[in-house]
């Protein structure tokens, strides 16, 4: 018995032993790093885009660095950040998670949507809608969503960013159609109704839709509704696009307070300017997102569905006050949510 | 009556039947399948691509980075365990019973709870920020708020194990070896560790096995930077939202690998050494 114990401690030393072995032989370069922290759907083009970057920075400095990558809902991602993650940039879904990290942290200047071109929004995207193959429940636009015995697939708008474009998206259209308030509540939370399931960001939303088969029709970022078709096969889903939805200006930007400590500003500005060039944008394009630069939008205008698209600062008066009226706890969506 | 006695046994014996398919089936249902249906999602798109998926470097720096948290938490396991349930056992003491439900309140909370406390405390919102930023460490989001969270919910592992062997056993041998002279470290290392080793490594086995398949708790102060902050039960979840569907149950395959082996050790454990790991068998 003694035997057989000390033959198991020794197994576990061996364990420590190569474990540290492994550990030992890291190499002690000097490359820097910096972090992106984004949300969801964006894994694809960053993942391209960072090999991009990393390239053009060798040839422009001779120096290496190093792009670390976290994604999650961007709720989620800009309380991480809050709470100390240390992100040389955010490139997060919507302005006002940038918003809370500024007037939480202190971090970043009020003013940050103001520092880069197009409201500090390299690409922009929309939300459409994603159904199975021939579109069985016949889902057309918006209303069809409310409809009795349709299954609406969509993430928390809590922890999610795609989930508030989903309901602002769907907020606009009411109040265009119907042009009452009443009326417009009303059809939110029929919605909400059809909600089987809040997931806590846009790409779990998708997974339980084109994975795990739930729900007839998934809200979807037009990148990722592209994404799930070119993934998973365009015989099994098809894309369907509402007569209006929101126009979806994903913001991204340097964290002053986290680059100044770090002796990164340098790396991580160049980073975030370089998303404006030719190169990037057409990187942005391949991934299913709307260039902001004319000549790339013009090259690949027909794979983007013709929608009619709204502002978040007309129809809601900013993120500010959308996120208050609507998002706050106690506020519209909580109302109409847990009445439901 | 005589009728009546046989239909009894015979209901009886259906009832006995029914009570082990349906275990059996049960079984089959919750655990074998999933298991097998890892390894052959694991292994689909064959042996190359499953050893190049948990060969790339962010899975090889999750696994890395597990190994690192079992081998920091199970030690410190093994000893906080060892402490408590020798002090629990063999001595009298104010605030017992309270030390006994500390080392519980784990078990009954919930490892997002688990996570949440160590962002309240080490977050850059919390009453130790300013402390923690004056001497640049940094806890959450990084590898010691890993450790920490594993610690936390690894905590009653071993003594919850030790504690009701040690009870029973009793203090009568330590009490000998005393009278004969022996000290206190003699006592343990000579009379009461021999008395429980394989409870303890059964302990053992089992907080490894959490330790290295924690999820909630980890996700929560990992902060989810791929290559840096993930474990393999956090790669996989990458890797399955990145419809890397090979690599994730490749990455997850590992993790079974792993519940199969502590299965098949433990069990061991138990045939052999039954009576000095539970008190209720011996």
């Amino acid at each position: 018995m003694k035997k057989i114990f000390a033959v198991v401690i020794a197994v576990i030393l061996l364990g420590v032993g190569s474990l540290m072995l492994v550990n030992g032989d890291k190499p002690k370069d000097k490359t820097v790093a910096i972090l992106n922290v984004s949300y969801d759907p964006t894994r694809e083009f960053y993942h391209e885009y960072n090999q991009y970057f990393i390239k053009s920075w060798k040839e422009k400095t001779g120096e290496d660095v190093e792009i670390r990558m976290s994604h999650g809902g961007a709720g989620k991602q800009a309380r991480s950040v809050i709470d100390g993650l240390k992100a040389d940039v955010v490139t997060l879904a919507l302005a006002y998670d940038i918003d809370a990290i500024s007037q939480i942290t202190g971090k970043i200047p009020a003013n940050w949507q103001e520092r880069l071109a197009d409201n500090s929004a390299p690409y922009t995207s929309t939300i459409v809608f994603l159904v199975r193959k021939g579109n069985p429940k016949n889902i057309k636009d918006w209303d069809d969503l409310a409809k009795d015995g349709v299954q609406v697939i969509t993430p928390n708008p809590k922890t999610s960013g795609g989930a508030r474009w989903n309901y602002l998206a769907a907020w606009g259209f009411a109040q265009e159609k119907w042009g009452d308030e009443a009326k417009t509540r009303e059809f939110i939370s029929k919605l909400y109704k059809n909600v089987p399931i809040l997931d806590t960001g846009a790409r779990g939303s998708t997974m339980t839709f084109v994975h795990r088969q739930m729900g007839d029709v998934l809200l979807a970022w037009e990148n990722e509704a592209f994404l799930s078709i070119n993934k998973l096969g365009a015989d099994k889903f098809e894309i369907v696009v509402p007569s209006v939805s929101i126009l979806a200006e994903p913001p991204v930007t340097v964290i002053d307070g986290v680059v100044d400590e770090r002796g990164t500003r340098k790396v991580a500005e160049a980073y975030l300017k370089q998303l404006y060039t030719p190169e990037a944008q057409e990187m942005s394009a391949k991934h299913y997102y709307r260039p902001r630069s004319q000549e790339v939008m013009k090259k690949y205008e027909d794979r983007y569905p013709k929608i009619r698209l709204f502002t978040v600062d007309d129809t809601f008066g900013g993120w500010q006050k959308a996120q208050k009226t609507h998002f706050a706890d106690g506020g519209v969506f909580d109302q109409l949510y847990n009445t439901r | 009556m005589q009728s009546l006695d046989i239909n009894c046994s015979w209901n009886i014996r259906f009832f006995h039947w029914f009570l082990i398919f349906s275990a059996l089936s049960f079984l089959a249902f919750f655990l074998f399948m999933p298991i097998a249906l890892v390894f052959n999602l694991a292994f689909q798109e064959g042996i190359s691509v499953y050893l190049s998926a948990i060969t790339e470097p962010d899975a090889k720096a999750a696994i890395k980075l597990t190994l690192l948290v079992a081998v920091i938490a199970v030690p410190l396991n093994i000893v906080f365990g060892l402490a408590a349930s020798w002090a629990i056992t063999k001595f009298d003491f104010m605030g017992k019973s309270l030390l006994i439900t500390l080392i519980d309140l784990p078990f009954s909370v919930s490892p997002v709870i688990s996570g949440l406390i160590y962002i309240l405390l080490f977050g850059a919102n919390s009453v130790l920020a300013p402390v923690l930023k004056t001497y640049d460490i940094q806890i959450i989001f990084a590898v010691p708020g890993i450790v920490l969270a594993t610690l936390f919910v690894t905590f009653p592992f071993v003594a919850r194990q030790l504690i009701p062997l040690m009870q029973e056993q009793g203090i009568e041998e330590e009490e000998a070896a005393i009278a004969l002279g022996a000290n206190g470290f003699q006592t343990f290392f000579f009379v009461t560790l021999p008395n429980i080793k394989w409870a303890l490594l059964y302990g053992v086995l089992l907080c490894n096995a959490r330790a290295m398949g924690e999820f909630g708790a980890v996700s929560i102060v990992s902060g989810h930077i791929r290559g840096i902050t993930s474990t393999v039960p956090l790669q996989v979840e990458i890797l399955y939202n990145e419809y890397n569907f090979t690599a994730a149950f490749a990455v997850a395959s590992l993790l079974a690998f792993l519940a199969l082996i502590t299965l098949c050790l433990k069990s061991f454990l138990e045939i052999k050494f039954s009576h000095e790991i539970n008190v209720s068998n011996g």
